[in-house]
């Protein structure tokens, strides 16, 4: 428990210190939105349509953007071998590298995206939706981004395989974050598409960590 | 309690190349193996074999009791592995460093891990701003840290060491087999200690590389 919350907290500050991922994303998904209205022009009816997605796929692509550092520097400097040695299950310290790299960033985009929202005129009864769908989507992004992570550690330049093996699987979680949002802004029930993306996330939650350690345990060899 | 290690006829294929060929060692508690040998011959190998950071194809490691191929999370308690990398963080400074692998390790002298290698003075330097050699004393402090891991595996731990900090390597190997524990080190400065065996490894003759090729399924039927 000790050494779960070491690694936690480590995760943490490496991130949030210079040269760490954190800002990166957010930076990133601010940038993407804010450019949506100049790319598709400013009117209202056309942004209202195509919002939904749009910060959707802003925080998908943002949460993909730091995922290759995730085990790459640890194997790197040779962390990830003693870690491998210590008391701490593969699993578990992938389960934890999961959790950091979702609080440092998809919990940041659930507080940002509301605000950002207003650019692309979504209405106020979505504001709710979006965040919630948010809370539920991310952390379902992250877990994924482990497995893809772990299968190209050993690789030099792996981020670009990494996205190819990431992107088909964030599928889901893009249709139906999406699709909430969406159905929200146009007055519906979000329901479905938010249990639907629960459903997701919960299943990634239980796998990732088993297949992203069999992966690191092939990589390091 | 005397533990013993032994190796016996351990051998290791990687992608049907044998990079370790029918090795057989035998070390006593409060022993020091100084393993040599050419560029090659398997010393990092052999030692992450150990470490359970690669699997082994042929023969049988036991320490005490516990099998390496049966029991290898039971394997992986005993060990301590210092390898060419020194797995510290540069953003982190040195205590930073080292109090998050006591946490991972869950032990809690901190203070004479630091003490060991003469790290108090620098504790709260960035790692990025530390030379090489400083990095080095503190990726080997973490041995004092888990010092009650009775197994040793340093993998040219005195690289960019000067003497003082040689001195104090050989300190810390000192007191841990003095407190039963086993050391095994691949170097090529000879070790100024009384209780020092020489082991050299061969490079595997190319040929048994055609002995026992690594299956792979991708290779066949084609």
């Amino acid at each position: 428990m000790k050494g779960a919350l070491a690694i936690l907290l480590r995760e943490l500050r490496l991130a949030l210190r210079t040269g760490g991922g954190a800002g990166q994303g957010l930076a990133f998904f601010i940038v993407f939105v804010l450019l949506v209205p100049f790319g598709s022009g400013p009117e209202p009816e056309r942004l209202e349509a195509i919002g939904p997605g749009a910060l959707w796929l802003a925080a998908l692509l943002a949460s993909l953007l730091s995922l290759d550092r995730l085990f790459h520097n640890d194997h790197e400097d040779g962390t990830l071998d003693i870690l491998a040695t210590s008391p701490m299950p593969l699993e578990g310290l992938v389960a934890i590298k999961g959790l950091a790299h979702w609080l440092t960033t998809g919990l940041p985009l659930i507080g940002l995206a509301p605000v950002l929202a207003i650019a692309l005129y979504l209405p106020l009864e979505a504001f709710g939706t979006l965040a919630l769908s948010l809370a539920l989507g991310t952390p379902g992004l992250s877990f994924l981004g482990t497995i893809g992570g772990a299968v190209t550690v050993g690789l030099r330049r792996g981020g670009l395989l990494l996205s190819i093996l990431v992107l088909p699987l964030f599928v889901p979680t893009l249709i139906f974050g999406a699709r909430a949002v969406a159905n929200a802004a146009a007055g519906q029930d979000p329901t479905p598409a938010l249990l639907l993306l629960g459903g997701v996330t919960l299943f990634v939650l239980a796998l990732a960590p088993f297949a992203a350690a069999a992966a690191l345990k092939v990589n390091m060899r | 309690m005397s533990m013993r290690l032994s190796i016996s006829d351990l051998g290791c294929s990687r992608s049907g190349r044998r990079v370790l060929n029918k090795v057989n060692l035998v070390a006593e508690s409060g022993e020091v193996i100084a393993l040599r040998g050419a560029n090659g011959s398997g010393k990092t190998t052999l030692l992450r074999i150990l470490a359970g950071l690669l699997p082994f194809s042929t023969g049988s490691v036991q320490f005490g009791k516990v099998d390496l191929g049966r029991d290898p999370d039971g394997f992986a308690e005993n060990v301590a592995y210092a390898g060419h990398a020194d797995a510290i963080k540069l953003q982190l400074t040195v205590e930073e460093n080292l109090a998050f692998w006591a946490a991972v390790f869950d032990t809690n002298n901190l203070a004479a891990a630091l003490s060991a290698f003469d790290l108090a003075a620098i504790a709260d330097r960035p790692a990025h701003a530390c030379s090489a050699g400083q990095k080095r004393r503190v990726g080997l402090a973490r041995l004092a840290l888990i010092s009650s891991r009775r197994l040793w595996l340093l993998d040219e731990p005195t690289v960019s060491l000067d003497t003082t900090a040689r001195g104090q390597l050989h300190a810390a190997i000192h007191e841990h087999c003095d407190n039963g524990g086993s050391v095994i080190v691949a170097t090529h400065i000879p070790i100024d200690l009384p209780n020092v065996r020489e082991k050299t490894l061969t490079p595997p003759s190319e040929a048994f590389a055609h002995h026992s090729p690594l299956r792979d399924p991708f290779l066949e039927d084609f």
